[in-house]
């Protein structure tokens, strides 16, 4: 892949897609308590429970309303009268068992997705602009025209038009993009 | 003569006659087993055959088994498949079954379907193989458009029902409506709400009017309120009305003679739709509250605050009331004190993300059960919930048959006291004897289950989301539910102990469902070892996937005798879906890629 020289002058689109590392699985709570990775056991504690309500981590299939209600909330969110519902991409990540999906439309910017992702995934964080950590990995995205790119270097609105899907991969793999 | 040999000289006819009382079709399957003599009369005299999953029998064999078939029920992808758990494409495919049923039931008259794939030309032969074709139930499917919609209305002469529930219905233009019969048809229930598209107006108000005999009525969020009132108009004896589009200016003629002809609708009993509808336009319908036994203002945003209390208060005969969260726990108050025959009740959320000042809490279950007992079902969905509330709400209603509370944010404890909701839940279960179907949400522990497991013996569908701590929760379940027919599972640590706990239960239940849970490939390759009269499939579109990509974007069939995946060596991986059910049908072979049978 071309034009990554702009990479570095993205610093701020990079570290908004920043990732930590951890097995797969959507777990609202944990992203509060510290980065433990497992799921939890025992009962939670309260207090990140009310940080959770206001940060919008999306389940796929929750809750449980038949798609013509779901149809009929997004077109009551959004401001202008927008029919054509949610932007849904699939999410894989190497080495997890199922894929994730996740409406772009809902989010504000690489930031939020950077924090939906971690709540989904866990996975490692990624290196400044001088590299990746060898165990590190990366965000990165199909576009229309089918080419694999990372993701961060485009403007929000033409990232969410374009993005076809997203796949977190293996830094090393990653590599080749920058 | 001894007594119980007597039955055996008994005519055929006598015995036909006989059975023909029977109408619970779990007592019709008992009575065929008996012996073989009986088993002839009953299938031969059999006119309803419900198949609550459609691949547990091959189609061919349950027409042939029942020729003189009227009536058939078919249920096809799992339940969650409401929720997009299920990959487009899985299956559920009615097409086998029309086509069965055309070589071997040509009395069939009316068909059931829920949840599965119907194709424009299964509609097509549909409408030709049954000359006393009658009625067309369809909840939840998809795979048609209005053509095979058309086709029906062509070539079904004597239909009398159509009914399309929350359909994904592809939308080629509103001529279907004109291919109704010229002459007077014999329709008696119409339903297109679900249908997006536009409706030809005059199409619609010439079939109402050769249609003298329609009772319901349930048009689309395209007919508007001068339609509307043309089409009341020709039908002052309607009993189930769907309204259209509810904008319109209070001073308009539409709007007058919408009040004038709901007026004299006497015998109208239940009401729906009200789209986009306006405080004005609900002036209209309070004449006609004093009789309704149904009211659906789920799809009616603008109808809240006082504008609701003002409806509702009228509405004392209600039996079935379905509202969106936003009347709160003010409006819900007011159901309480005004629809004392309340059985039914379902609140829905109108925002996913925010708790507005308006949504309800547990005060408004709490007010709906001591105000309404005769409450046996309930749907509630609200973002908190307290172990004290459902304590009492079970207390004032120990008659629920369905009960079903989702707590929009997963995991969430009782906000009174920071703990589960499990002795909440489990107080439900303890009251409510004739519990059938269950949902629970919010924070539990494996408490719940052991509760569910102990005093839920009537139950037969159970629904968890993210709950539990180990496999014992679920094991509770299996072990104690006696009449449990459905399982379904979604987000909870249960994992290859509690799914190997008691294999043999599988096959006394209809299905289990398990997804994003901790099983893994070993175990569910033991269910199918241990189990073969189940189908014991798994669904992993990833692998599928990487497959794809690793041919670069070349999608290699991956046929269910391939077992490449399924037995390149890691059997510790989990598995991202599970689907078992009881079978006679043997291995699907309509199998997607993504789906293995093990």
């Amino acid at each position: 892949m071309e034009g990554k020289s702009s990479y570095g002058g993205n610093m701020e689109y990079l570290k908004a897609t920043e990732l930590k590392l951890g097995p797969p699985g959507i777990d609202i709570l944990q992203e509060a308590t510290s980065g433990v990775s497992t799921r939890p056991k025992k009962r939670a504690v309260t207090g990140p429970i009310e940080q959770h309500t206001k940060s919008k981590v999306q389940v796929v299939g929750w809750p449980p309303v038949r798609p013509q209600r779901m149809n009929s909330f997004r077109a009551r969110r959004n401001e202008t009268v927008d029919e054509s519902g949610g932007v849904y991409v699939k999410v894989s990540m190497d080495g997890a068992p199922y894929l994730r999906n996740i409406d772009l439309k809902i989010l504000h910017g690489y930031k939020e997705l950077r924090t939906i992702l971690e709540g989904m995934f866990k996975c490692s964080s990624l290196g400044g602009a001088e590299g990746y950590d060898e165990e590190g990995y990366a965000i990165t995205y199909e576009d229309k025209d089918g080419d694999l790119m990372l993701v961060g270097d485009v403007p929000w609105e033409m990232f969410v038009s374009s993005c076809k899907r997203l796949r977190i991969m293996k830094g090393s793999e990653a590599r080749g993009l920058s | 003569m001894k007594v119980q040999s007597a039955m055996f000289y008994f005519p055929e006819e006598v015995i036909e006659h006989i059975f023909s009382f029977l109408t619970h079709h779990p007592d019709r399957n008992t009575v065929s087993t008996v012996c073989k003599a009986w088993y002839k009369i009953e299938r031969l005299s059999r006119r309803e055959v419900f198949v609550g999953n459609c691949y547990a029998i091959r189609p061919d064999r349950a027409a042939a088994r029942f020729p003189g078939l009227r009536s058939l029920t078919l249920k096809g992808k799992p339940h969650f498949a409401d929720f997009d758990l299920v990959p487009p494409d899985w299956g559920g495919l009615a097409g086998p079954w029309i086509e069965a049923m055309a070589r071997s039931c040509p009395n069939l008259e009316e068909l059931r379907m829920k949840r599965m794939v119907v194709s424009d030309e299964s509609l097509e032969l549909l409408a030709h193989a049954f000359p006393n074709f009658k009625a067309l139930v369809l909840v939840s499917c998809e795979g048609f458009s209005t053509d095979g919609l058309a086709a029906v209305a062509r070539s079904c002469k004597s239909l009398r029902e159509l009914d399309l529930q929350e359909n994904e219905i592809e939308d080629r233009g509103p001529r279907w409506l004109n291919s109704f019969p010229d002459m007077c048809t014999s329709l008696v229930s119409l339903n297109f709400a679900c249908l997006k598209g536009e409706v030809n107006l005059k199409s619609l108000e010439r079939l109402v009017c050769r249609s003298p005999n329609l009772k319901c009525l349930r048009l689309n969020r395209a007919v508007p309120v001068e339609t509307l009132a043309k089409i009341m108009n020709q039908c002052p004896n309607l009993e189930d009305l769907g309204t259209g589009s509810l904008l319109a200016d209070q001073f308009s003629e539409a709007y007058v003679s919408l009040i004038s002809a709901l007026q004299k609708c006497k015998k109208l009993r239940c009401l729906s739709g009200f789209w986009d509808a306006s405080p004005l336009c609900l002036l209209a319908v309070y004449p006609i509250c004093a009789n309704l036994t149904g009211l659906n203002l789920s799809y009616a945003p603008t109808v809240q605050g006082q504008d609701f209390i003002n409806l509702i208060q009228h509405c004392v005969k209600l039996l079935r009331l379905w509202v969106l969260d936003s009347v709160g726990d003010k409006g819900l108050a007011v159901v309480a004190s005004a629809c004392k025959e309340l059985q039914e009740l379902r609140v829905f959320p109108s925002d996913l993300f925010a708790a507005g000042p308006a949504t309800v809490t547990e005060e408004g279950l709490v007010a709906i059960s001591t105000g309404c007992p005769k409450l046996n079902s309930l749907l509630y969905f609200c973002h908190s919930m307290t172990n004290s509330a459902l304590i009492t709400v079970s207390k004032n209603c120990p008659n629920f048959t369905r009960f079903r509370l989702c707590i929009l944010e997963p995991r969430k404890p009782d906000p009174a006291t920071n703990e589960p909701l499990d002795e909440g839940f489990g107080a439900v279960v303890k009251t409510c004897k004739n519990l059938r179907r269950f949902s629970i949400s919010g924070l539990l522990t494996d408490q719940v289950f052991y509760y569910i497991g102990k005093y839920a013996k009537a139950l037969e569908m159970l629904s968890i989301a993210f709950a539990g701590d180990t496999d014992q929760g679920m094991t509770y379940v299996l072990n104690g539910c006696k009449n449990l027919r459905k399982l379904e599972i979604r987000d909870c640590p249960f994992g290859d102990g509690a799914l190997l706990a008691d294999v043999t239960k599988y096959e006394t239940m209809r299905s289990l469902w398990m997804s994003s849970c901790d099983i893994s490939l070993r175990g569910c390759k033991a269910l199918a070892t241990k189990m073969p009269s189940l189908n014991v499939e798994i669904i992993n579109e990833w692998e599928a996937e990487m497959e794809e990509n690793l041919n670069n974007g070349v999608a290699e069939v991956i046929s269910n005798n391939n077992n490449k995946h399924i037995n390149n060596g890691n059997d510790e991986r989990k598995v991202e879906k599970l689907y078992v059910y009881r079978t006679v049908g043997g291995p699907r072979t309509d199998a997607p890629d993504f789906v293995w049978t093990l």
